[in-house]
């Protein structure tokens, strides 16, 4: 009846594999952002399910942490796409290539 | 029953984060994000973690997607053809996921997890709070200095004139 840890930890696994995929493949300096918070989700969900199963709350509390963690990133990260609108008119990663040459 | 609504969640869950990464429309990625997002509360509730469940609504729902769609309203033309760029290691990148993916299935089910039948706790509030306050008191006080240092800085960078 009960769903077993294995499940749980393998959806994380198939979201987090989500995540990479978004990070790797797509140009959208946005998108890339979202795929990470795909990723944190996963973690998260990885860390909520070791929590119920070996009976510990303490990794509810690292989720915690890094809610706290994720919050902060997208406020500086948001910031630093914004200015780099600003400044380049696109959000394309390919396109912002200022220390290359 | 507890089995089919896991799955249920699951689906909705890994079909809707699919979606904001194959999606070439930034505002709907954000949107299939909402599902994903509740999706994942939604597991959080299955897995007996109420008040984390409660967070997730409040600061990823509530902060983090009104923030990111913030941003794509301020950097996208609603409007723009989005052209899709065709990276060129792309063959080389599946190739890669696909076999982490793989790898670390294999390890999953091969690993002899811990599978503990405990009684439900009625909330987890009080446990959370306790350890929060107590075990992990220092790690407490200094991510909220790091959240007042992402202020600051968020609030420098996006300045007229930084």
């Amino acid at each position: 009846m009960i769903v077993p840890l294995e499940h749980v930890i393998l959806l994380s696994l198939a979201l987090f594999s989500i995540g990479v995929f978004g990070v790797l493949f797509r140009r959208n300096a946005i998108t890339i952002f979202m795929s990470i918070e795909l990723m944190l989700n996963a973690v998260n969900l990885a860390l909520v399910g070791f929590s119920r199963y070996y009976d510990s709350v303490d990794g509810q509390v690292f989720v915690f942490l890094v809610m706290t963690l994720a919050a902060a990133e997208v406020a500086v990260g948001l910031a630093i796409i914004i200015a780099l609108y600003r400044n380049r008119q696109t959000v394309n990663i390919d396109e912002i290539n200022l220390l290359k040459n | 029953m507890a089995d089919y609504t896991f799955w249920l969640i699951a689906a909705i869950t890994v079909i809707s984060a699919a979606f904001v990464v194959l999606n070439n429309q930034l505002v709907y990625s954000a949107v299939a994000l909402l599902f994903t997002l509740f999706g994942v509360a939604g597991l959080y509730v299955f897995l007996w973690a109420d008040f984390i469940a409660g967070v997730q609504l409040l600061v990823y729902v509530g902060g983090i997607l009104v923030l990111i769609i913030f941003g794509i309203m301020l950097t996208n033309r609603i409007s723009s053809v989005r052209i899709s760029h065709k990276s060129v290691q792309q063959g080389v990148g599946g190739a890669v996921i696909i076999w982490l993916f793989i790898f670390l299935s294999i390890v999953i089910l091969k690993t002899p997890w811990l599978n503990q039948t405990a009684m439900e706790p009625a909330s987890s509030v009080a446990q959370v709070g306790k350890l929060l306050l107590m075990k992990y008191l220092l790690p407490f006080e200094v991510i909220s200095v790091l959240l007042l240092g992402a202020l600051i800085g968020a609030a420098t960078l996006s300045r007229e004139d930084p």
